[in-house]
């Protein structure tokens, strides 16, 4: 890990996907980080977490995206080069800060890492391609493909945002977060890395100063439409930059050949392989910039073909932006993307390599041995599954024991808990976003009479619980919300969270829930199965809403603190 | 490694909690010690709470996709035998297979005999080497923990990885923090025992 921290300019090590977006803040002079934990994110933060003293970087673990994002305007506000970074749903999150953010531009520079996750493998709730944030909020994004990219991207990234006063957004998915490749390190600029003390260290962060400017940072009408003016008129101006970037990379010549490839971040480099395997030799135009969009580089890449491939993975936002393109220069280009490509589910390379051939009129078949000579034998599924000695265990197998689960409706939420939903538990009837079991327990109960348990984890808690909680105390409904307090963010990797005990100065979860005006609640570990079992008989049939705090600490963090 | 696309193409099957991270970090270590272009796909979060992992590394003269083309795996390692099979989706005729002679059962499922996974795994491919990574760790060095460093180890003293043995060597040093580097260090001396008294 602390390799990271090797300040030997041309010397190579391997770096995941997100390490080496980790050393291109380092190498660009990042000051304030800030991030909620979020697979498959959460190495950044996680890295940051180790290292910050010795790099002289302030960083925190904020209690949700919003709350991260907001950490990092104030930074930015002050002249500090700031980082934030959040998987998909942060981004949905933060979005209230995130708008006005685009529209006052940043003092100091700052970069947002937003990590998409095709196919679900780290993610409940949906399957969300973060790339549209573009034209709703008008933010530059880059997508780069492989770690010596995420390195260079976030370098890149940085200056855009000084050069234009505009934050940007890197775009990762999965593939290119959690790759794996020898990185050439460049210089880390941060004069404030240092081997002393770690008292030493803390002082040696650099510390700035707000200065006055309503007019750059208050979005008040009028004012605020006069900032959406100057907004665009900076996309334009970014537009021409990115016309001529060498993020946006053109291979091959477009010119003389008929068939050509648009795309960006990890379908390039199935591509690349695809082109290699059938020996072929097309032009390929890769995208490091999806907004602004490089349209003339994009028209003139297409003006002479007769088929351009666009290979884009989820929703084919390039292709019909590329669709637009061709009315003013190749009215008789035939635009091939989704036909040939999923709409659903990462990409696999041999879904592309299939897709170029295809595209390229050469035969090629893939066999599939298991399905040809092992037909007979069903490989089960193994879906993931609580550990063993997981405390939700025993709340489990309390809550079974006290109520008949088909009488009772169970809201799920994200964390290890959303397993609850797999056999052999069972114990889910919905499942949604961070916070929301709670909200959703209370429009149930203010729509029915049913008897509903709403699972809440601590983390998820101080994330977006609270409000929720809030609601069903001031609009009057009755669920039985139980706060699973196993004291980490355990999923994405055991990331503390403000609560007590963990943080010995912490924040009592049961304090904020009394203070909430709620007066049925209990702290109980479910160690004690004869007290919780009764308590959720009991709470289960109180006319206001009820809170269990089931306190015992994740058996894999009780372990690694041995 | 093979002469005509220069590359090498591995595919580790097994579960969460099995420690394939770290298995992948050491081969991709070793690879670029040899000064190959490497690259490799792993996952991280939900997918390790005992699921199904598979990780992926590729080393040659100049690699692409960290992803493995489906039927192009040169080496599938098996960390448990029904994993072995699902990653068989990645090999070809000429695949070779080192598998731990192992299964961890999938809760609620009809559970799959050894036999019969071997059996299957047979149509797919003759070359097929089973060894009981886990029980001889266990036998030898109190400890079956160290089953996929045993298991790489022996791969590459079978010559199954075109790798040097000294490679994986520094690589272990590096990679395995040094509370548990003797014991990792006893699981590689052990496979270059056992492969020694062939």
């Amino acid at each position: 890990m602390e390799e990271i921290l090797l300040n030997k300019p041309g010397e190579k090590i391997i770096l995941l996907g997100n390490e080496a977006i980790v050393r291109g803040a380092l190498e660009s002079g990042v000051n304030f980080v800030s991030t909620y934990p979020g697979t498959p994110a959460s190495e950044i933060g996680n890295i940051f977490w180790k290292i910050w003293e010795k790099a002289g970087v302030y960083f925190e673990f904020s209690t949700n995206e919003k709350v991260a994002l907001e950490a990092g305007i104030g930074a930015s506000f002050s002249g500090l080069k700031t980082l934030v970074a959040m998987k998909n749903f942060g981004l949905n999150v933060c979005l209230d800060s995130l708008i006005p953010f685009v529209y006052t531009g940043v003092r100091g520079p700052t970069v947002i890492i937003v990590a998409d996750d095709p196919s679900c493998h780290s993610s409940a709730q949906s399957e969300e391609n973060s790339r549209p944030i573009a034209f709703l909020a008008h933010i530059p994004v880059i997508e780069p493909s492989d770690p010596q990219e995420c390195k260079d991207f976030t370098k890149f990234a940085f200056q855009i945002s000084e050069k234009f006063k505009i934050p940007v957004i890197i775009r990762t998915t999965t593939r290119v977060a959690h790759q794996k490749m020898s990185v050439i390190l460049g210089k880390i600029q941060n004069p404030r890395l240092r081997q002393g003390s770690d008292r030493q260290a803390k002082s040696k962060i650099q510390k700035s100063e707000f200065v006055k400017n309503p007019k750059q940072f208050v979005t008040l009408p009028p004012r605020v439409l006069e900032m959406k003016k100057e907004l665009l008129e900076k996309i334009k101006v970014i537009k021409k930059f990115s016309e001529n970037s060498p993020l946006n990379q053109v291979g091959g010549d477009p010119f003389s050949a008929k068939l050509g490839i648009i795309t960006s971040g990890i379908s390039y480099l199935y591509v690349m392989e695809a082109l290699k395997e059938l020996n072929l030799n097309l032009p390929v135009l890769k995208l490091g910039f999806f907004y602004p969009l490089a349209e003339k580089k994009i028209q003139n890449f297409i003006k002479n073909f007769k088929k351009v491939l666009i290979v884009e993975e989820l929703e084919p936002y390039l292709e019909k932006e590329v669709e637009r393109l061709t009315r003013e220069v190749n009215c008789k280009l035939k635009v091939i993307g989704k036909e040939l490509l999923p709409e659903v589910g990462e990409l696999k390379p041999e879904q592309v390599i299939l897709a170029v051939a295809k595209f390229a009129n050469k035969k090629l078949k893939i066999k599939n041995l298991l399905e040809i000579r092992n037909s007979k034998l069903e490989i089960p599924r193994r879906l993931p599954r609580l550990c063993p000695g997981c405390p939700y265990w025993l709340v489990i197998s309390a809550v079974k024991k006290a109520v008949d689960v088909k009488k009772v409706i169970f809201g799920g939420e994200i964390g290890c808990y959303m397993l609850f939903g797999n056999p052999p538990i069972n114990l889910q009837d919905y499942l949604s976003c961070m916070g929301s079991s709670v909200g959703i327990a209370h429009g149930i109960k203010k729509s029915t009479g049913q008897k509903i348990i709403s699972f809440v984890g601590d983390s998820s808690f101080f994330h977006a619980g609270i409000p929720a909680l809030i609601n069903t105390v001031f609009n009057k409904s009755n669920p039985l919300i139980i706060i699973l307090n196993n004291q980490t963010t355990a999923m994405t990797g055991f990331q503390p969270h403000p609560g007590a005990p963990a943080i010995p100065d912490g924040i009592k979860i049961e304090e904020i829930v009394k203070a909430c005006g709620v007066k049925n609640l209990k702290v109980i570990d479910p160690i004690n199965q004869e007290e919780f079992t009764q308590t959720v008989k009991e709470f289960l049939g109180k006319n206001e809403v009820s809170v269990i705090v089931a306190r015992r600490i994740c058996a894999l963090l009780a372990q690694k603190r041995k | 490694m093979k002469k005509n696309n220069h590359e090498f193409n591995i595919v580790i099957s097994g579960t969460g909690g099995q420690g394939l991270i770290t298995l992948l970090q050491i081969i991709s270590e070793a690879a670029f010690i040899e000064d190959y272009d490497v690259k490799t796909s792993e996952l991280h979060g939900l997918s390790q709470r005992g699921g199904s992992v598979e990780v992926h590394i590729r080393f040659g003269q100049k690699i692409y996709s960290p992803l493995i083309l489906q039927g192009k795996a040169d080496l599938i390692l098996g960390l448990e035998m029904q994993e072995t099979l699902k990653g068989a989706y990645y090999a070809n005729q000429k695949t070779k297979f080192l598998v731990n002679k192992h299964i961890i059962p999938i809760p609620l499922a009809k559970p799959l005999t050894e036999t019969e996974t071997l059996r299957s795994l047979k149509k797919i491919s003759k070359n097929i080497i089973l060894v009981s990574a886990g029980e001889i760790c266990q036998e030898k060095l109190g400890t079956n923990v160290v089953a996929g460093i045993y298991l790489i180890s022996l791969a590459v003293f079978k010559k199954l990885i075109p790798l040097k043995s000294e490679s994986i060597l520094k690589a272990i040093k590096k990679i395995i923090p040094a509370k548990y580097l003797e014991l990792n260090l006893k699981a590689f001396n052990l496979a270059s025992d056992s492969e020694a008294l062939k």
